[in-house]
C-alpha cells in the first residue's frame, strides 16, 4: 500500500507542474485584462501539434523545438490581441468571451482541416528511472523539471523587470498606469502573448507523452479553469500551487474511488472554492 | 451603414443557398435496372433455352460522411466485390431455372440513427429491396434491424457485434460478427492453455457500452473457470493518462491484464503500461492491437494480443466461397489496398445470403429464412452458424474471433502473427511477454 501510494503521489505531482503552467496562461490574461481566454485549448493544442510537426519532419528534439513555439506562441498571441481582442476590451465582458470563442472555433476548425482529428503521438522517449511499482517517465521528469524554471522565471519577470512591473501595474489599475505613462496598449499585447506562449508550451510539454487531436486542448483547459480559480487570479506561484493539488488529486482519488470520480470532484472543488473562496486560495483578497 | 448591412446579409443567404445546393445528393447509386419482387408472379419454364433473369436488390445504408466513414467504405467495398464476382459468374441458378442477378441500392445514412431508420423504411417500401444488409456499427444497425423486422424483411448484418440486437426477438436478422460477448473469452482460453498456472487477471476497460458488455461476459467467464478478477475498473474513452489506474493494477499483480475500449485509448494504456514497467506476463486488449498503426508503438506493442474478426493470414479452410488469399487478391485488384476485417465482413455477408439462396433453390423468403436457420459452414472469414432460439434468434455462434500478437521476426521488426485459435494460428505465443 506504502508503494502504490508513492508511485501516485510522484505521479501526481509530475503532471501536476505541467497542469500548472498550462494554467498560468490562463490565469495572466484573465488577471491582466478581465478576458477569459475560450481560445486557451486550441492554443495548448497548437503547442501539441508544433512539437509533433518539427520532430516528424525535421526530427528536432522537442526540448528544442519549445523555443521556437515559445517564441510563435508570443508573437501569434500578439496578433491574437491586436486583431481579435484589443477593439473589444471595453466592450462589455461578453464581446471578449465571444471574441476568444470565434478564435477558438477558427483555430479548431483549420486545424480539423488540416491534421483530422486521428490522434497523433510524439515518439519520443527519454526512458524510465526507478525500478518496480516506482517508475517514472524521464519525459515526465524533464517536464516538471521545465515547468519549475517558466514557474520562476514568469516569477522573476513579472516581479523584477521593468515590463514585468508594467504588466501588474495596468493589471492592478489601467488608468492609473496610462496616466504614470506606461503604454497599456503594448503592454496588454504582451501580457496576452505571454499567456499564449505558456499555454503553447505547456502542450508542448504534454506532446511528449501523452497522445493528441487537435481537440485534446479542451480538456486542459477545463482543468485551467479549476486551477485558476484555485490558485487566484495573475499569481504563476497560485496556479503552480493550483496545478499541483489538482494532479495530486488525479493521482491519489483513484486509489479509493472508481478514476471515473477525479473530474466530479474536482469540479466539485471547484465549486465550493467559488462559494466559499471567489478569490482563490492563494490569491489576495481584491 | 444600413445598406452595407443588407448586402452582407443577402450574400450569407445567398452563400447557404449554394451551400444547401452543394450538399450531398440524396441517391448516389444508379437505379436499379429491373426491379422485381421475389414474391411476383412464378416463371413458367417451358423454354429451357432461354433462363428468365431475375433481379434481386440488395438495400442497404453506408456510411459516407460521418465517424464511420472508413469502416464503412470498407464494408461496402467487401459487399459490392462480392456483388460483382457474383454477377460476372452468371448469378445464382435456382431449382426452376431461373437465373438470380443482384443489383443493389444504397442510400448515405451519415453515421446517423434517425437517417437509418428513415432510409431502411424507404429501402423497404419504397425501393423494395428484396433483401437488406446492416449498416456498420452496433448502434446503427440496432436501429435498421427493427425496421427489417417490421417489413418482413430478411436482414445480414454485419459490422455489428453487440449483443442485444438479437434479443429482441427478431427472426430475420442475421449476424456476421462475432457477437461482443465474445471478443476477450478466447484470450483466457488461451491464458488457460498457455499457463494453467495463471490465476489473476486485470480488467481495465473504457466505460463505453460495446466495451463494458464485452468485458462483463470476459468477467463472468474468468469468474467461472475459477480465476481471481483483482481489479476491474472503467474509464473514460477520451483519458490519455492511465498512470494512477496503471499504479493500481501493479500494485495487484496480476497474470494478465485485459481490457482496453478503443484505438486511442488502448494504445495509450499499452504505451503507460510499457512504460511503467509493469510485469504482467500477458496483455489482451479490444480493437487496438490488430489496427496496423498500432506497430508505431514500437517496443510497447511487443506481445500485446488482440481479438480480430478476420485477418487476411487466417488459414481457415473454406467449404463455401473463396479461399483467403483469393479474397484478397481480388479485393487489392478492385479497390488498391489490402482488405481490413470490415471488408470481409462486407464480403461475407454477400456470401451469407448467397449460400441461403443456393441451399433454398428460390428467392422465397421463408425458404431462405429456413437455410439461414440451419446454415452450418466455413468461409474464408471463418465459421457462420447462426443461433435459433427464441431468446437468442439470429446470433452468430460458429464464428471465432482470432487474436493476433505483435511478435518481432528474425530482423527485429513488429509483425502480427495469429496466435489463437490453434486451428488458424501462424506462430506459437509469445508468453510470457516481460
Amino acid at each position: 500500500m506504502g508503494n502504490i501510494f508513492l508511485a501516485s503521489l510522484i505521479d501526481g505531482l509530475l503532471i501536476g507542474f505541467v497542469y500548472g503552467i498550462a494554467a498560468m496562461g490562463l490565469s495572466l490574461i484573465w488577471g491582466v485584462m478581465d478576458v477569459i481566454n475560450l481560445a486557451h485549448g486550441p492554443i495548448i493544442a497548437l503547442g501539441m501539434f508544433g512539437v509533433f510537426l518539427l520532430f516528424n519532419s525535421i526530427g528536432l528534439n522537442p526540448y528544442i523545438s519549445l523555443i521556437i513555439i515559445a517564441l510563435v506562441g508570443l508573437l501569434g498571441g500578439m496578433l491574437i490581441y491586436y486583431i481579435a481582442i484589443h477593439r473589444v476590451l471595453t466592450a462589455p465582458p461578453l464581446s471578449t468571451l465571444l471574441a476568444t470563442y470565434a478564435v477558438n472555433m477558427i483555430i479548431i476548425g483549420l486545424g480539423t482541416a488540416a491534421f483530422s482529428t486521428t490522434p497523433r503521438n510524439v515518439n519520443f522517449s527519454l526512458g524510465s528511472l526507478g525500478s518496480g511499482m516506482i517508475t517514472v517517465q524521464g519525459t515526465r521528469l524533464v517536464a516538471a523539471a521545465l515547468s519549475t524554471i517558466i514557474t520562476g522565471g514568469l516569477y522573476f519577470f513579472l516581479y523584477r523587470t521593468r515590463p514585468g512591473k508594467n504588466i501588474r501595474a495596468v493589471a492592478n489599475n489601467r488608468a492609473a498606469a496610462e496616466l504614470m505613462g506606461i503604454p497599456s496598449d503594448r503592454v496588454l499585447a504582451l501580457s496576452f502573448g505571454l499567456g499564449t506562449l505558456l499555454a503553447a508550451v505547456a502542450g508542448g510539454l504534454i506532446s511528449t507523452f501523452f497522445p493528441f487531436t487537435i481537440l485534446a486542448g479542451g480538456a486542459y483547459e477545463l482543468k485551467s479553469f479549476v486551477i485558476v480559480v484555485m490558485g487566484g487570479l495573475g499569481n504563476p506561484i497560485g496556479a503552480l500551487l493550483g496545478g499541483l493539488i489538482l494532479g495530486v488529486m488525479e493521482g491519489l482519488i483513484p486509489l479509493v474511488l472508481p478514476n471515473t470520480w477525479v473530474p466530479v470532484l474536482e469540479f466539485l472543488l471547484f465549486v465550493v472554492i467559488l462559494l466559499v473562496r471567489p478569490y482563490g486560495l492563494f490569491g489576495a483578497k481584491k | 451603414m444600413k445598406r452595407s448591412m443588407f448586402v452582407l446579409f443577402s450574400l450569407l443567404v445567398l452563400a447557404s443557398l449554394m451551400l444547401v445546393a452543394c450538399g450531398p445528393q440524396a441517391t448516389p447509386t444508379p437505379a436499379p435496372v429491373q426491379t422485381q419482387a421475389p414474391t411476383s408472379e412464378e416463371p413458367v419454364a417451358t423454354q429451357p433455352p432461354a433462363p428468365v433473369e431475375k433481379t434481386a436488390v440488395i438495400g442497404f445504408t453506408a456510411s459516407l460522411t460521418g465517424k464511420y466513414n472508413v469502416e464503412s467504405s470498407r464494408q461496402t467495398n467487401g459487399l459490392k466485390l462480392w456483388m460483382d464476382q457474383v454477377n460476372a459468374a452468371g448469378g445464382i441458378t435456382l431449382t426452376d431455372g431461373t437465373v438470380v442477378k443482384f443489383d443493389s441500392k444504397f442510400y448515405d445514412d451519415e453515421s446517423n440513427k434517425d437517417r437509418v431508420q428513415e432510409l431502411y423504411t424507404k429501402l423497404a417500401t419504397e425501393d423494395n429491396a428484396d433483401f437488406l444488409i446492416s449498416p456498420y456499427s452496433s448502434g446503427l444497425t440496432a436501429a435498421a434491424a427493427v425496421i427489417a423486422q417490421q417489413y418482413n424483411k430478411i436482414m445480414i448484418t454485419t459490422g455489428a457485434a453487440s449483443d442485444s440486437t438479437y434479443q429482441q426477438g427478431y427472426t430475420l436478422v442475421y449476424q456476421a460478427y462475432t457477437p461482443a460477448s465474445h471478443y476477450l473469452t478466447g484470450a483466457l482460453d488461451l491464458l488457460a492453455k498457455t499457463d494453467p498456472e495463471a490465476k489473476t487477471i486485470a480488467i481495465a476497460y473504457s466505460n463505453d457500452s460495446f466495451s463494458t458488455s464485452v468485458v462483463e461476459a470476459l468477467k463472468s467467464y474468468a469468474e467461472g473457470k475459477g480465476y481471481t478478477v483483482a481489479v476491474y475498473e472503467g474509464y473514460d474513452p477520451a483519458t490519455t493518462d492511465f498512470s494512477a489506474l496503471i499504479n493500481k493494477i501493479q500494485a495487484s499483480a496480476p497474470d494478465a491484464i485485459m481490457g482496453g475500449g478503443h484505438f486511442q485509448d488502448g494504445s495509450t494504456f499499452a504505451k503507460q503500461v510499457y512504460e511503467k514497467n509493469v510485469t504482467a506476463k500477458m496483455i489482451a486488449l479490444l480493437v487496438a492491437p490488430p489496427e496496423p498503426s498500432f506497430a508505431e508503438l514500437g517496443d510497447a506493442a511487443l506481445g500485446v494480443v488482440g481479438p480480430s474478426q478476420w485477418e487476411p493470414e487466417a488459414a481457415f479452410q473454406p467449404d463455401f466461397g473463396p479461399t483467403g488469399e483469393d479474397f484478397v487478391n481480388s479485393y487489392k485488384a478492385a479497390y488498391g489496398e489490402d482488405p481490413s476485417y470490415h471488408s470481409a465482413g462486407g464480403y461475407v455477408a454477400g456470401l451469407i445470403l448467397q449460400k441461403a439462396i443456393e441451399t433454398a433453390g428460390s428467392l422465397d423468403p421463408d425458404a431462405i429464412k429456413q437455410a439461414l436457420d440451419g446454415m452450418d459452414m466455413t468461409t474464408f472469414y471463418g465459421g457462420i452458424k447462426f443461433d435459433t432460439s427464441a431468446d437468442n434468434h439470429g446470433l452468430q455462434i460458429g464464428h471465432d474471433m482470432v487474436y493476433v500478437q505483435w511478435q518481432k521476426d528474425a530482423n527485429g521488426n513488429l509483425v502480427k502473427q495469429i496466435v489463437w485459435p490453434e486451428s488458424g494460428a501462424t506462430a506459437p505465443v509469445l508468453y510470457p511477454i516481460r
